[in-house]
């Protein structure tokens, strides 16, 4: 396999104005490189998916767009990633705002041990929210496409819940703190072909008030619902571009070669 | 990494071209195949002689417990009676009592877990959700580890020094507390930790992608989660402390009062020093009293016990994954 260097990158550059911007950024774990010279700007209001092999940096780059890197001792950030044009990288900056304003939705649905309502509730709680909780979370569970099959046992546990209702709640609680960007973390991997729909269906229709990243490792589920692609492969950024361009006229061999399936 | 998804593979998909169907002729194709030693009567006989060991290694434990309860109720449960447990010890067998000693027991646990609780809590919240990972914390790490084996009777040391003497505490029930605190707070560092280790990242995840800040990760769910873990680390440890007698002895409890502590500056008893005290008499009715007072505390720590695993089943009902 032909080992891309960053000169030959093919990285397409949408119009503005952007959710985010990742600037030259490098991300090592101790002496190993997960994320090498990746720069690549978002756009607002648009769905955007990371994909590549195994252990190619897509999910180290993903965390370190909300600084969730921080909680690995050994993880080290260099370069800059811009949120709302200020690097979040930089010393004033702090984190607990920043992900405030940047969700996450991880790979494992992760539902706090408490009922249905307490998990949406908590966010906006500790946040200071001034609003009608009631309100909250009926249309966090709304637009989360999951407010049919909980209305009337909201004081449930959000555990009782099967895989695919937690990774839903899960979306809900992170809508529910109304970020500019969500970042989803492979939020379908755990989950079966049904569930998996309904979660697409449901991105389609939150980007219309949420940028939305996504990591996965489902190439149709990329090519479904992203509007730009994003193909690394051994921490380096490949090829970025529109959806269609990159899955039907890559430029890059490598994307090529990923795309059609020969590899990964 | 697959590329099948949105494809349900058929079964010749999975089975290749191999798959056989009985009655069908042989494949041109011959499959060899390795030779294979099941030897099933060995595993099976094998499996059985571990279930026997440790079936007995159960019995025996159990069986000298059993012995052990069976040959002092024998001696001494005649003797447990109201006025047993509300008489102040005496000169006369018939007379003593275990008031003073047992009330002792109950202040200095309730004083005892005063103290260590929220410094052990604390301390095992500090290490194990905030420090990070340096070359103190492995240091404190390994050092709260050998706290937890250094033997009873140095603590009593540590305390009379410390707390008898710099502190001026005198021989009293605070100086016995906090003795007994010193003695189990490696015990409830370690229990909480374990407690706190078993909570899944992906709760602490959830929590600061939502923009909490790390003690609200933990005050909100972190610690309600370990609750019961660190419950019965905390219960277990104190039913410890009750069983305690050499650094007590150590720092001077008496072995004769005949009052109950009022304040914590007051002077004290426990139940182990008393019956101590008893079994050293040569009288053999003072030994009767002393299987009545053993009955007492074996009582006293069976409720504890039971309290722990109460309060478990109650908080454990609520997190389940």
């Amino acid at each position: 396999m032909v080992n891309a260097g960053k000169d030959q990158a093919t990285v397409f550059e949408p119009s503005a104005p952007y959710a985010i911007e990742v600037n030259d950024v490098n991300v090592s774990y101790g002496t190993s490189r997960a994320v090498l010279d990746v720069s690549l700007k978002i756009p607002e209001h648009t769905i955007v998916a990371l994909i590549g092999p195994s252990g190619c940096g897509k999910s180290t780059l993903l965390r370190s767009m909300n600084r969730m890197n921080d909680f690995v001792s050994s993880a080290k950030v260099t370069g800059e990633i811009l949120f709302r044009g200020s690097n979040i990288y930089a010393d004033e900056a702090d984190p607990v705002l920043l992900r405030r304003q940047i969700g996450m939705v991880f790979q494992k649905p992760n539902p706090f041990p408490t009922s249905i309502r307490k998990n949406i509730t908590w966010g906006p709680g500790i946040n200071g929210f001034q609003g009608d909780y009631n309100k909250l979370v009926e249309s966090s569970l709304r637009r989360a496409a999951l407010w049919d099959e909980v209305a009337g046992k909201l004081g449930e546990s959000g555990l009782a819940l099967s895989g695919g209702q937690q990774q839903r709640l899960c979306i809900a609680r992170a809508i529910a703190m109304d970020p500019d960007v969500i970042l989803m973390d492979e939020p379908c991997s755990a989950l079966d072909p049904g569930s998996t729909l309904k979660i697409e269906n449901l991105l389609l229709e939150l980007k219309e008030r949420f940028t939305i990243v996504i990591v996965t490792h489902n190439m149709q589920q990329a090519r479904r619902v992203s509007d730009y692609t994003a193909f690394m492969y051994q921490g380096e950024l490949v090829e970025f571009g529109p959806t269609d361009g990159v899955f039907e006229t890559p430029r890059q061999e490598l994307t090529r070669d990923y795309v059609s399936g020969r590899f990964g | 990494m697959s590329n099948t998804h949105g494809m349900t593979p058929t079964n010749s998909a999975i089975f290749g071209g191999s798959l056989r169907i009985p009655g069908e002729k042989a494949a041109a194709k011959t499959v060899v195949r390795a030779t294979w030693k099941p030897r099933q009567r060995w595993r099976a006989f094998s499996s059985k002689l571990f279930f026997f060991t440790s079936l007995m290694a159960t019995v025996l434990a159990v069986a000298a417990l059993i012995y052990l309860l069976q040959s002092v109720a024998e001696q001494g449960l005649d003797r447990v009676s109201w006025s047993f447990i509300t008489s102040f010890p005496s000169r006369f067998p018939a007379k003593a009592g275990v008031k003073a000693a047992l009330w002792g027991s109950a202040y200095l646990t309730a004083l005892t877990a005063a103290i260590a609780v929220p410094i052990g809590v604390g301390a095992a919240v500090y290490l194990e959700e905030f420090a990070a990972d340096s070359k103190l914390r492995r240091f404190i790490d390994i050092n709260i580890a050998n706290l937890a084996g250094v033997p009873s009777i140095v603590y009593g040391m540590l305390g009379l020094m410390l707390f008898v003497r710099i502190c001026n505490f005198g021989r009293s029930l605070l100086a016995g507390a906090a003795t007994m605190s010193l003695l189990i707070l490696p015990i409830i560092i370690v229990a909480s930790r374990e407690a706190l280790k078993t909570i899944p990242m992906g709760i602490r995840h959830a929590a600061f992608g939502l923009g909490a800040t790390r003690w609200q990760t933990v005050r909100a769910h972190v610690l309600p989660s370990a609750l019961p873990g660190i419950l019965t680390g905390v219960i277990l440890s104190l039913s410890r402390a009750v069983g305690e007698t050499a650094p007590l002895l150590m720092i001077g409890a008496l072995s004769y009062m005949a009052f109950v502590p009022e304040t914590p500056m007051d002077a004290f008893t426990v139940l182990p020093i008393q019956i101590f005290n008893w079994t050293a008499r040569p009288q053999d009715e003072f030994h009767v009293t002393a299987a009545a007072g053993i009955i007492v505390l074996l009582a006293l720590l069976l409720t504890v016990n039971a309290l722990a695993i109460f309060m478990r089943m109650r908080y454990q009902r609520k997190a389940q994954w």
